[in-house]
């Protein structure tokens, strides 16, 4: 039993970490609450749609911003969109990238634009590892008999 | 009658992780809930179709001659949840469109979006939404659907009051503009 305890743990002071440095924020918490056991595989069904479209939105804005006339508000379109999603998972430093995005295809600038969907991939890829991490802990949690911790 | 009545909510969300979200939030609430991705399918769901000419309702399996009836739709909803930001129709086409027609103007609507924008809400305020979330919707806010589920019950029974009365004060911290008589959120 001393290794779930040890599992436990490594997950409270996982998930501490990730808001602490801003991977997630208020709403992750929200998604966890809505989990019991009559969902409960609720946070990582939300966050596997999440995954996938992510994924269809950054293939999406890559072919609209290699295109030669531009058409800024179809990227607006899809920013707003990942905008809307990751703030509805608590992906919070994707949001703000996406915050700034949008101020780029404001102002139609095609740099800014670029340089904003490399930063998004990138914090993209990042909570997308941390989460999967995080799936991962609670997984070997779960196999080990025990329970996860309650938020 | 029970104290707990099922209600059933249609929710309305292009976004398929938004609409897990309020599907999970509303069944929480332990209302029956059916989620569909567009103002179009919302309509097709509630009864009525773009081709008709009035603002009827097209009625599939009811008999004719139901004027005295309530509601002319094939399922009874109780409140429309919408997202505001929608392809082709948005939630704001959506919400004039429930107001025209006749057998769908009394169902409560409450709009969604990740964007606060005053003028954009009180426009949907004028137009008759009950209230208006901003995203991501929490457990507080669907809290708030109950007196406006009754209220639709309610009005089943009463003349058609008028009860909207835009908030003026827009710069209100509160995450939910609610519809009440000049009155604060409660």
């Amino acid at each position: 039993m001393d290794s779930v305890v040890q599992l436990q743990k490594q997950l409270v002071d996982y998930i501490a970490s990730l808001f602490h440095e801003g991977f997630l924020d208020e709403q992750f918490n929200q998604l966890q609450q809505l989990q019991d056991e009559s969902n409960p595989d609720f946070v990582v069904e939300v966050v596997s749609l999440f995954f996938e479209d992510s994924e269809r939105l950054l293939n999406e804005l890559a072919k609209a911003l290699e295109q030669k006339t531009i058409d800024f508000r179809k990227v607006d379109a899809h920013v707003h969109q990942f905008k809307g999603s990751s703030s509805s998972i608590g992906a919070h430093r994707v949001q703000k990238v996406c915050i700034a995005f949008r101020n780029y295809c404001e102002e139609q600038n095609v740099e800014g634009c670029l340089k904003c969907l490399q930063q998004v991939k990138h914090e993209y890829s990042l909570v997308r590892n941390k989460l999967e991490t995080l799936f991962q802990l609670e997984k070997q949690i779960i196999a080990a008999g025990g329970s996860l911790p309650a938020t | 009658m029970a104290a707990e009545a099922q209600f059933h909510v249609l929710a309305v969300d292009d976004s398929v992780i938004d609409r897990k979200l309020i599907e999970r939030l509303l069944k929480t609430s332990s209302y029956q809930v059916t989620a569909v991705d567009s103002g179009s399918k919302a309509l097709g769901f509630l009864g009525i179709h773009e081709d008709e000419e009035n603002n009827e309702a097209s009625i599939h399996s009811v008999s004719p001659n139901h004027d005295d009836d309530d509601h002319h739709q094939d399922v009874d909803i109780s409140l429309i949840i919408t997202d505001y930001c929608m392809p082709e129709m948005t939630g704001y086409d959506l919400l004039r469109k429930i107001k025209e027609s006749k057998s769908l103007k009394d169902i409560p609507v409450v709009i969604m979006s990740s964007d606060n924008i005053p003028s954009r809400i009180n426009r949907c305020l004028e137009e008759g939404a009950e209230e208006f979330f901003l995203k991501p919707v929490q457990v507080s806010d669907v809290n708030k659907l109950k007196s406006h589920l009754l209220k639709g019950k309610a009005k089943e029974s009463q003349p058609n009051i008028n009860k909207r009365n835009i908030m003026e004060e827009m710069s209100s911290p509160d995450r939910t503009i609610t519809n009440y008589g000049g009155l604060e959120n409660v």
